[in-house]
């Protein structure tokens, strides 16, 4: 196991790269979600604020 | 095809296409993940490194499909004035740079111990990092002008001048001399690399692509909200306004006017 997660001496920049790559690729859709949760009830408040006047 | 046109259509396509692409995405990139890491086999030059390959090749690639997307969504958008052909180009950019990004590091990563350096000022490298600035200017574009129809089209026409840098980034490996390798996948007479590593490349490549669509679905959902929630908040405040100059005259003359 350990042999594996050396990578034949090249873990840091394996391992670094796939970190970041899922950093990023994770990181863009979790606040891409966030994003689209405070945006759909933004609008839902507004509808009702709307609807009561 | 039209019928997209419309915001709220394309919101709903896309909504219910969505769980369908983030799952097919989830499970092609683990079984890509699978293969890359466990399954092949070190290569007999770049040893364990050629790993980074499953992740640098299908970003570089997503790099630029997501700019020629983009691209083409400009075109339409300054022909037919689409408002969905805006925000799904507005809804590139950021996935667009992120996988630019990802291109340039993990690149960077691999070069360190096989070229023996980070970086080199070379066509490819050079073109690539360009693409990365041309996302950011036209995100940054976007948000500079406050009058969104005009943003959509100045970004339309920033984006299609960029786009002369795409056939750069591609044929710079043959039209200059570089550090970064010729073409071995896409290129004629087939593939030049062994099954054992083309195998996890590919799988890996079409996992990005599909993520690539989820992304660009959920962040065009997106813009469509922010769309719809800035038209509602103008039309609200011109209601505002037109309510307080009628509500002032009626107070004037009858107590209950005053509500």
């Amino acid at each position: 196991m350990s042999e594996y997660l050396a990578m034949g001496g090249y873990a840091a920049f394996i391992w670094s790269a796939y970190g970041i790559s899922v950093v990023v690729l994770s990181g863009l859709t979790i606040f891409g979600f966030r994003r689209l949760d405070r945006l759909q009830s933004a609008l839902r408040e507004f509808d009702s604020e709307r609807g009561r006047s | 095809m039209f019928q997209l046109a419309n915001p709220r259509r394309f919101y709903d396509l896309a909504q219910r296409l969505e769980p369908w692409v983030w799952a097919i995405a989830a499970i092609l990139l683990s079984y890509g993940l699978y293969l890359g890491l466990i399954v092949s086999p070190p290569d007999y030059q770049q040893g364990e490194t050629v790993r980074i390959m499953f992740v640098h090749v299908p970003a570089a690639w997503i790099a630029m499909m997501a700019y020629s997307g983009m691209a083409v969504a400009s075109i339409s958008s300054l022909i037919w004035r689409h408002v969905v052909a805006d925000l799904f180009a507005k809804a590139s950019a950021p996935v667009g740079a992120g996988f630019t990004f990802l291109a340039l590091v993990t690149g960077s990563l691999w070069g360190r111990p096989m070229w023996g350096t980070y970086w080199v000022w070379d066509a490819r490298l050079t073109s690539v990092l360009i693409l990365f600035f041309l996302y950011l200017g036209y995100m940054a574009l976007w948000s500079a002008i406050e009058d969104q129809t005009k943003a959509a089209r100045a970004a339309a026409v920033l984006c299609l001048v960029g786009a002369i840098n795409l056939p750069i980034i591609k044929f710079s490996v043959d039209w200059w001399n570089t550090l970064h390798q010729p073409a071995s996948v896409a290129r004629l007479g087939g593939p030049s690399i062994h099954p054992a590593i083309l195998t996890p490349l590919l799988v890996m490549g079409i996992a990005y692509m599909v993520l690539y669509l989820a992304m660009v679905l959920q962040r065009t959902r997106i813009e469509i909200l922010e769309h719809r929630l800035a038209l509602a908040l103008a039309a609200d405040a011109s209601r505002a306004d037109r309510d307080t100059s009628t509500l002032s005259h009626r107070s004037a003359h009858s107590p209950e006017g005053a509500l």
